[in-house]
């Protein structure tokens, strides 16, 4: 095979500290090269259609770029081999950036190692061999976990695009977090007016199944062809004919259940309908608080009920689906914020989270949209907002901005101007992050025309003072500490990740950060795809957002399925396990160690032999490692294409 | 109940002058419970607040010698009444764990100090190691009657990851000893505020003017006394009270216990033995109403 | 107000100092200000903590090192204990108080004296004896009044006590004082020779022998 070598500059990135040209010449002396040379920036179409003419002018028949990862590069390259007639799988990338460049400073060193590294990649690649990949038929329903407003816009932009959709919400009703707040910044345009029609789209669409109150309990298969097994829990009413009249809610005699859905402010009935505005807008019993489920005794719901739907016996059901594509987007919860005692860790009633302040707003919230003290149901006169409780706080292990927390406290401090015209609000903050369309003005708005005292400065202290709370804080621009009297204290909670995030990610096999944020494909580039393919994020799962930005990644994603949808069979990665039948000894190890469960057992002239669904293998190449005659054998990673790099690596 | 609680003792300087009480106090409540106290032989001081003004390497050598010592007398661990010293004890302890600290240290000694010794404080090892329960089970006398609030001062439970004791912001050791002893606890809400520690003699004014936010606070929340478990705290209460209520202004009547004093006298000790009689804002109305109900109760039963 | 030339008045070598001796990372501090919201002495200050913060991390060794603040942190570590970015500052309260004695800055007379005082009680007795580190104090202050309007209260209590509490071992307390002394001159010494350490200044104070002095301010009561 007459090999050609490209070593990219990557403008200074390389070049810096690898001397590229060096590289190149020490590449001509390699056995097989036929080709060498040093190129400013290969991934460019100059220096693309500079490989496919040495392919041309030197007939070569596998090219070398070393360059970046593969992760950023490998497809470009390949896509430009293939250009000049190449099978795609006859080219090798040498990544002297990440793994050389970037992490050292020492030019001779550098050039040394990327010479090693070239002469690795050279190596294997007069071992590789062509591959050609298959095509299969796809699945073209999608699944959407999580309704919140981003799975609400994902799952209707896909339905809208001709797609059936299978939506999962793990609550009784779809709206997620946005559906319980009362206005949005900056247009203080109420949440529910523009949330709730497409809550209605989502549970009229022909092309969405909603499973409400369910939970995704197993994922297998592949991109294109996923089966979904689905936990519908069991609810202890019959949803088929639960018209959502609410007269069980009225007399049940079970008036302490925590209020979920208002976030604690007041109590609920044990069995209920979250709130008014619900989709699907069905009861459901806490079994935890109904006297029936936990001491046999009551059934006052089934007595009243019209349409006879409640079932104590119910139990949880399970449902498999079947899809081609996963949208996940499960959002955010709140910092558990009990862990600043110094705030009270929660003892006094009358601090309370953004999220709590917001039901306190809302018209069809606990209070009427009354601002109360929870204490004494008196109306607050001074209101002291803290920003960064659970966000930029290293102590507590949330070193990360939750980026919306100056907006919806500049929004609720608009807001209590509107309600309580005597009021006065003030904010605690650090600095104000307000970069988005119109957002500076708002809150500058919030300062300018409502009054609102901005101090810049964390607080230490809350500690009660006759019925009020005294606020120790600081203000560092006047460089000293200072004391607010506050009847009301609203802290402005950050965003982690939700609840169960990272045992969702490890059932779709996707990766997550240290805060058990979903991983995406590449921060700048993809922006909602993962590493797996067919399955993409939308909003908050993938790190705190807003509501423009989570609805335009509930979009994006929708617009990535529908481009994935777009063709009627997809391609197979060729890079799977095959199993060479003479040498394998039927032990069966394979099978047992394959997470995918690629491998099946099979009989060849009556003895038992292993053999690999190609489709369902996804190339991780355990069953390689594990074979103990090395009878499989992963495509284009084979073992006599590693060990040729070894033994490049390992001459002297 | 484990039986054969056994700690060496480090009583600490204010033990043998303004604070005898806390160690009078200490010493006959764990006889009284069994728990066999020992005597660090030739205790010196720990150095408190002024060593590590000076220096790190100073202060963690007046602890060191202490450490070794108690060392030498076979225990594995310490206890001593004053947070104070505890901090003292424990940062000697644990800076020395860095060998070129250590070596620092030791150079200021006559010999190689052993600081392997953990220390805790007698609150420590009343809560974790006797238990709230067992002490409960001990109360001949319950202190009913009368609303008392805990106050922890600054640095009993700071640094949360040197002290290891208790909530940092919300210490509860001394509130459910107190409950456990029949007492009606108010929560106190400047628990770990300080009340002006050592500033006692140099700047009077900084003392006046905390520890008069402290008793204001505790009058406000309707506490008829406070219970602290440190010498400093209680003396700035206790014996500077006149002085707060003169500079402020204030008519303050509060009795300021040691928790170890109110703790004997529900496990039926002599008020003498606890040194009831060395607080100098007399304790008497809040003991006789607390004595009263005692026998309204026991009349009722 | 005097403008601060940003570059060169950056010191370099105290920034370093104080990161070594306290083992904190001056850039962590983001001047939430958590700390001077949390400090109860910050009302006696002449710089809040949160601004020694920030004059240490640019480097402004003298304006820090002049700071009365320093002398009056009570290290109740209500700073420490609540810093978002987990920085002792407590710890660097002590070790800029440490640089402030050992070249000399003044301070409050009244604390270092009552510190001094007590350091020296420690020294003779190798406990602290209360009355001779009042006396001790006074003699350094003139501050006569300081107190004595307590004794009346305390005294009759018997928790005061006009001899100093036994110990064998003092001489070995006695020692590690001495030593700590000869330890800092060798160390000063070797500073200056590196000519890093500012102009000299005052000396460190010297401990004078409680019971002499006790005499002078108790000369009206037999003392054994």
């Amino acid at each position: 095979m007459k090999i050609g070598v490209f070593v990219c500059h990557c403008g200074s990135n390389i070049e810096a500290t690898v001397d590229t040209a060096a590289v190149a010449a020490a590449a001509r002396q390699f056995p097989g090269v036929a080709f060498a040379t040093d190129t400013m920036y290969t991934c460019s179409e100059p220096g693309q259609d500079e490989i496919v003419a040495a392919i041309k002018e030197h007939n070569l028949g596998g090219v070398v770029v070393a360059s970046c990862t593969p992760r950023m590069h490998e497809q470009t390259f390949r896509r430009t081999v293939e250009r000049a007639g190449l099978n795609r799988y006859l080219f090798e990338m040498a990544n002297i950036r990440e793994h050389v460049s970037w992490i050292g400073k020492d030019r001779e060193a550098n050039t040394n190692k990327s010479i090693d590294l070239v002469r690795m990649a050279t190596e294997k690649l007069t071992h590789n061999r062509p591959l050609y990949s298959k095509k299969f038929d796809i699945n073209k329903r999608v699944l959407v976990i999580g309704g919140g407003v981003a799975g609400i816009q994902a799952a209707l932009d896909c339905a809208d695009g001709g797609l059936e959709v299978v939506m999962v919400e793990k609550t009784s009703t779809i709206g997620g977090k946005m559906a319980k707040l009362d206005k949005t910044f900056p247009t203080v345009d109420c949440s529910s007016c523009i949330l709730g029609p497409r809550m209605v789209d989502v549970a009229q669409h022909p092309n969405i199944t909603l499973y409400a109150y369910s939970e995704i309990e197993e994922i297998n298969g592949y991109v294109g062809n996923f089966e979904i097994k689905v936990k519908k829990k069991a609810t202890y009413v019959d949803w088929d004919l639960c018209t959502g009249c609410g007269i069980c809610m009225e007399k049940c005699p079970s008036k302490k259940a925590t209020d979920f859905f208002n976030e604690g402010i007041g109590k609920t009935t044990a069995i209920n309908i979250p709130f008014p505005q619900a989709i699907p807008k069905k009861a459901k019993i806490d079994p935890a608080f109904c006297t029936k489920l936990t001491k046999g005794k009551c059934g006052v719901c089934a007595k009243v009920c019209p349409s006879g739907c409640i079932n104590y016996e119910m139990q949880d059901e399970f449902i498999t689906e079947k899809v081609g594509a996963i949208v996940t987007a499960t959002g955010f919860d709140l910092f558990d914020w009990s862990v600043y005692g110094e705030y009270g860790g929660g003892r006094y009633p009358d601090v309370i989270t953004g999220l709590q302040y917001e039901r306190m707003l809302s018209a069809s919230g606990p209070t009427g949209g009354h601002i109360k003290r929870p204490s004494d149901g008196k109306e607050p006169k001074n209101i002291v907002f803290i920003q960064c409780v659970g966000s930029r706080d290293k102590s507590v292990g949330r070193p990360y901005c939750t980026g919306f927390c100056c907006m919806y406290t500049a929004k609720q401090a608009i807001l209590t101007k509107d309600h309580l015209p005597e009021s006065q609000s003030y904010v605690f903050y650090m600095d104000i992050r307000a970069i988005g369309k119109l957002y500076d003005e708002f809150t500058r708005r919030a300062m300018e025309e409502y009054d609102t005292k901005y101090i810049r400065g964390r607080v230490s202290m809350i500690y009660p003072k006759g019925d009020k709370l005294l606020v120790r804080g600081a203000d560092t621009l006047m460089g000293s500490q200072v004391e607010v009297d506050a009847d009301l204290v609203v802290l402005a909670v950050g965003a982690e990740a939700a609840a169960g995030a990272s045992k969702l990610a490890e059932k779709l096999r996707i990766s997550y950060d240290t805060y058990g944020f979903y991983m995406e494909g590449h921060p700048k580039l993809k922006p909602v795809e993962t590493n797996t393919a067919g399955v993409y994020l939308a909003g908050a799962c993938q790190g705190p957002k807003d509501i423009p930005s989570s609805v335009a990644q509930g979009s994006a994603a929708a617009a990535k399925v529908l481009g994935l949808f777009s063709k009627d069979q997809l391609e197979s990665d060729p890079q799977v396990s095959i199993v060479d039948i003479k040498r394998c000894i039927g032990c069966g190890k394979c099978i047992k160690t394959c997470p995918y469960g690629a491998i099946k057992e099979t009989e060849l002239r009556g003895m038992v032999k292993a053999d690999v669904i190609e489709t369902i293998c996804q190339g991780c190449g355990i069953c390689t490692s594990t074979c103990p005659q090395g009878a499989v054998q992963l495509q284009h990673f084979t073992d006599n294409q590693i060990l040729s790099e070894v033994n490049a690596l390992c001459q002297f | 109940m484990n039986t054969s609680l056994n700690y060496a003792y480090y009583p600490g300087c204010s033990s043998t002058g303004t604070s005898i009480e806390y160690d009078m106090s200490s010493r006959a409540v764990c006889a009284a419970l069994d728990i066999q106290l020992n005597d660090v032989p030739d205790w010196s001081c720990c150095g408190s607040t002024p060593a590590h003004t000076v220096d790190h390497t100073l202060s963690s050598a007046l602890s060191a010698r202490n450490l070794d010592q108690v060392a030498s007398m076979g225990l594995d661990s310490c206890i001593t009444p004053c947070p104070s010293c505890l901090a003292n004890l424990k940062t000697a302890k644990h800076r020395m764990e860095d060998a070129g600290f250590r070596d620092k240290v030791n150079n200021l000694l006559d010999k190689p100090a052993n600081t392997q010794v953990g220390t805790k404080s007698v609150l420590q090892i009343l809560v974790e190691d006797y238990g709230v329960e067992n002490i409960k089970k001990k109360v001949v006398k319950p202190l009913t009657g009368r609303a008392v609030g805990a106050y922890y001062g600054c640095i009993l439970n700071r640094p949360a990851e040197l002290m290891q004791f208790d909530d940092r912001e919300h210490p509860m050791a001394m509130d459910n000893i107190m409950e456990a002893l029949g007492a009606t606890v108010v929560a106190f809400p400047l628990k770990v505020e300080c009340c002006g520690a050592s500033f006692g003699i140099p700047r009077k004014d900084l003392v006046m003017r905390l520890s008069g936010k402290l008793l204001d606070t505790a009058k406000g929340i309707g506490a008829m006394a406070l219970v602290t478990a440190c010498p400093l705290c209680q003396m700035n209460l206790d014996m500077r009270q006149a002085q707060v209520n003169n500079a402020n202004d204030s008519h303050h009547d509060m009795p300021i216990f040691y928790f170890t004093q109110l703790m004997g006298l529900a496990l039926g000790l002599t008020e003498k033995e606890l040194g009831i009689d060395k607080l100098c804002v007399s304790p008497r109305t809040v003991l006789d109403a607390m004595a009263s109900e005692q026998s309204v109760k026991e009349r009722a039963a | 107000m005097k403008v601060i030339n940003v570059n060169l008045s950056y010191n370099s070598d105290f920034v370093t100092q104080v990161e070594e001796e306290s083992g904190q990372k001056l850039n962590n501090c983001y001047q939430c200000g958590k700390c001077t919201a949390g400090c109860p002495y910050t009302d006696e200050y002449d710089i809040a903590v949160s601004q020694i913060m920030r004059l240490t991390q640019t480097g402004q060794k003298d304006k820090v090192l002049n700071s009365k603040s320093l002398w009056l942190c009570a290290s109740c570590e209500s700073c420490t204990a609540r810093c978002p970015n987990k920085i002792d500052v407590a710890r660097i309260m002590d070790v800029l108080r440490h640089m402030a004695r050992k070249e000399g800055y003044i301070g409050i007379h009244t604390i270092k004296t009552f510190w001094d005082s007590f350091l020296g009680s420690v020294k003779n007795n190798g406990r602290v004896f209360e009355v001779g580190l009042l006396a001790n104090y006074i003699s350094h202050t003139g501050r006569f009044w300081t107190d004595m309007g307590l004794g009346h209260k305390v005294l009759p209590k018997g928790k005061i006590h006009f001899t100093p509490s036994e110990m064998q071992g003092k001489k070995e307390v006695t020692k590690i004082f001495i030593r700590f002394k000869e330890e800092s001159a060798k160390c000063r010494a070797r500073e200056k020779s590196r000519e890093i350490s500012a102009d000299s200044r005052s000396p460190q104070d010297e401990y004078v022998p409680e019971l002499r002095l006790l005499s002078r301010v108790f000369k009206h009561r037999n003392l054994h």
